[in-house]
């Protein structure tokens, strides 16, 4: 097992030399000059622009400021942003809990209804149940998500008035944070009215991010599930007597479940892509929104520091998903 | 005689057999008639849209639909914030919505296979070169590539197509290498080999028509996906620019309007869904039809 961990850690090196390339070719090629969007409206003399330019190291070879870039993040030292002046590791950093709250909630939704739903669909297959269950899949499955979570603002908070439009919390509560999690946050401040409002914040966000996770988990649990039901040793189970309860949950679920645990690994992907589209509605203060609004503002700092940062979050749940699905499945460890 | 009568009627009755298990998944049908109809909606814009989609009512902003007791009995569907027609500019976008995912899967195929079938025909470092590239591209999150891709190209519907393409296509590549894989050590590439077929010969004519089941299916589902993401560009100012009808960029002009006129958010978006949606359903029935290990005997 060491074994293959080491060779599938090894692979990834060339992949993340690779990904350092393009986050830093992509910036250069961007159009525009950073000194100049740094300066804002205000422009720069001759003279300073040259002082700015070597200060930060844009006078060097290409290649050198690849290096001194690499270097730098090695050291964890991703630059500085060009709009707020701010290293972009502690942007990051303050930003990034606010998304993963957002996605882990995501997924927990995707996830509880989900994989019953699919369990459900498989058991009877053919059943109205099952029918209904996989055409809301595959709804859910194609389903714009900045236009869904547009349809959900309109009912539920404009309609109904249940849920707030935008943003993590009422801003009547001021309250430190202390992991940056907002439920977390407000249940650790013992302030109950705080935690009712973050969650009525979340819900929605919540919602709209888990949905195309919730139709893959669901459909993806349906199939495994029909592939182990129609196995030899279900059947074997079923003849020996066993109560149908009992062969499902001992025999077929958990042999299910294996592909269904890799599936919702490769979600994370996923769920950072539709953090962009999901915290631009919401105006959620997380990475995704950093993003987009550092494109748009082009703050090539940020964008580079943070395509490759994501990249790498990215590439480790993979490599972790990998790693697990080798530690209960031997036949991959052996290549 | 009998040898070549046989071979006339294969491919027929290959397509018959596909159609047999195809039509056996009913969503599948129903799929392929929303699609047909789009298709036709699309290229008859012109004729069946009530009028152009550039047109502006002054006399009518954000007339309601039909069935509202303030609507316009001009506006079906109602009007836009500068009383456009909502229904004539839906119309045309079905038009933006199909070309994009036609070029884009044209174009990530096209790549895809040519990279598939060299890494997987020739292996060695041909193979380690390619694949690595791929799963570099494949590390960030198709969207965020995409966006990043037309800031450097410049906003666009056009660019948008090229950088959607170029995030999909990883996706046949690997699938190309896979399945070239599993084919070149068969004993009808070694026997074409041995009567003289040169490399081009074996990778396009002896290889790759054997992995086109997965292909189509995998074409299939990239189409919708080229046209959510299209459309999620638009919707954030980077694909597709107003006036231009497309449905994403149509729902990032009425976002303001949400509350006070649902409806011009409400109809874009319900024809991206039900177009990614008729898709989708084909897609599913491809499969079913195309994979021989799911085909019920």
């Amino acid at each position: 097992m060491l074994n293959y961990v080491l060779r599938r850690i090894a692979l990834l090196v060339p992949t993340i030399i690779g990904i350092s390339i393009c986050a830093f070719a992509f910036v250069r090629v961007l159009p525009g000059d950073p000194i100049l969007a740094m300066s804002g409206q205000h422009g720069v003399t001759p003279e300073r622009y040259e002082i700015l330019r070597e200060q930060f190291g844009y006078n060097l070879p290409i290649w050198q400021q690849y290096f001194n870039y690499l270097w730098g993040v090695m050291q964890g030292d991703f630059g500085i942003s060009l709009a707020t002046k701010r290293p972009v590791i502690n942007e990051f950093m303050t930003l990034f809990p606010a998304t993963m709250e957002l996605a882990f909630v995501a997924l927990l939704f995707a996830v509880i209804i989900g994989i019953p739903a699919g369990i459900f669909a498989a058991i009877k297959r053919g059943s109205w149940f099952d029918q209904i269950t996989m055409g809301v899949a595959l709804t859910g499955y194609s389903m714009p998500i900045f236009w869904w979570g547009l349809l959900l603002i309109i009912f539920f908070s404009g309609y109904l008035g249940w849920t707030p439009v935008s943003g993590r919390i009422a801003l009547t509560f001021f309250l430190k944070p202390i992991t940056g999690f907002m439920l977390i946050d407000t249940l650790l401040h013992g302030n109950w009215p705080a935690f009712v409002s973050a969650l009525r914040h979340l819900i929605l966000p919540a919602i709209v991010l888990g949905t195309i996770p919730l139709a893959v988990i669901a459909r993806q649990t349906r199939s495994a599930m029909l592939e182990v039901l129609g196995e030899d040793y279900v059947r074997t189970a079923r003849a020996k007597g066993m109560s149908p309860n009992r062969v499902i949950n001992v025999h077929a679920l958990r042999n299910a479940l294996i592909p269904v645990v890799t599936t919702i690994g490769l979600q994370v992907g996923l769920l950072l892509g539709g953090a962009i589209l999901t915290e631009t509605i919401f105006t959620w203060p997380g990475i995704g929104k950093w993003m987009i609004d550092s494109i748009s503002k082009r703050d090539y700092v940020v964008v580079q520091s943070g395509l490759l940062i994501i990249a790498l979050i990215v590439m480790s749940v993979n490599l972790i998903v990998d790693l697990l699905y080798a530690l209960i499945n031997p036949r991959i460890r052996v290549q | 005689m009998a040898t070549s009568n046989t071979s006339a009627n294969a491919p027929a009755s290959g397509l018959r057999e596909f159609w047999f298990y195809f039509s056996v998944n009913r969503g599948a049908v129903i799929g392929l008639t929303v699609f047909a109809i789009l298709v036709f909606v699309a290229i008859f814009a012109p004729l069946i849209a009530p009028y152009a989609p550039d047109v502006q009512f002054r006399d009518a902003l954000l007339r309601p639909p039909i069935w509202d007791a303030n609507a316009d009995p001009r506006f079906i569907l109602g009007t836009d914030p500068v009383g456009r027609d909502m229904l004539s500019r839906l119309i045309h976008g079905a038009r933006y919505s199909l070309f994009i995912g036609f070029f884009v899967v044209v174009g990530a195929l096209i790549v895809g296979v040519v990279l598939g079938v060299l890494a997987g025909y020739f292996r060695g470092w041909v193979d380690v070169l390619i694949m690595r590239i791929m799963d570099i591209i494949l590390a960030f999150p198709p969207l965020l590539l995409a966006l990043v891709l037309v800031a450097i190209l410049g906003p666009g519907l056009f660019n948008a197509m090229i950088a959607i393409a170029l995030v999909l296509q990883p996706h046949f590549a690997r699938l190309v290498r896979a399945a070239v894989m599993a084919e070149k050590s068969r004993e009808y590439v070694t026997a074409a080999k041995l009567s003289g077929a040169g490399h081009l010969r074996l990778m396009m004519v002896t290889i790759l028509p054997n992995c086109l089941g997965p292909l189509i299916v995998q074409a299939t589902l990239s189409f919708s996906n080229a046209i959510l993401e299209a459309a999620a560009l638009g919707f954030l100012g980077m694909g597709a620019q107003p006036p231009t009808p497309e449905w994403g960029t149509m729902l990032a002009s009425a976002r303001e309007f949400i509350l006070k006129a649902p409806w011009v958010v409400t109809f874009p978006g319900l024809a991206i869904l039900i177009t990614v949606l008729a898709i989708n359903l084909i897609g599913d029935g491809l499969r079913d039809a195309l994979d021989p290990k799911l085909k019920r005997s």
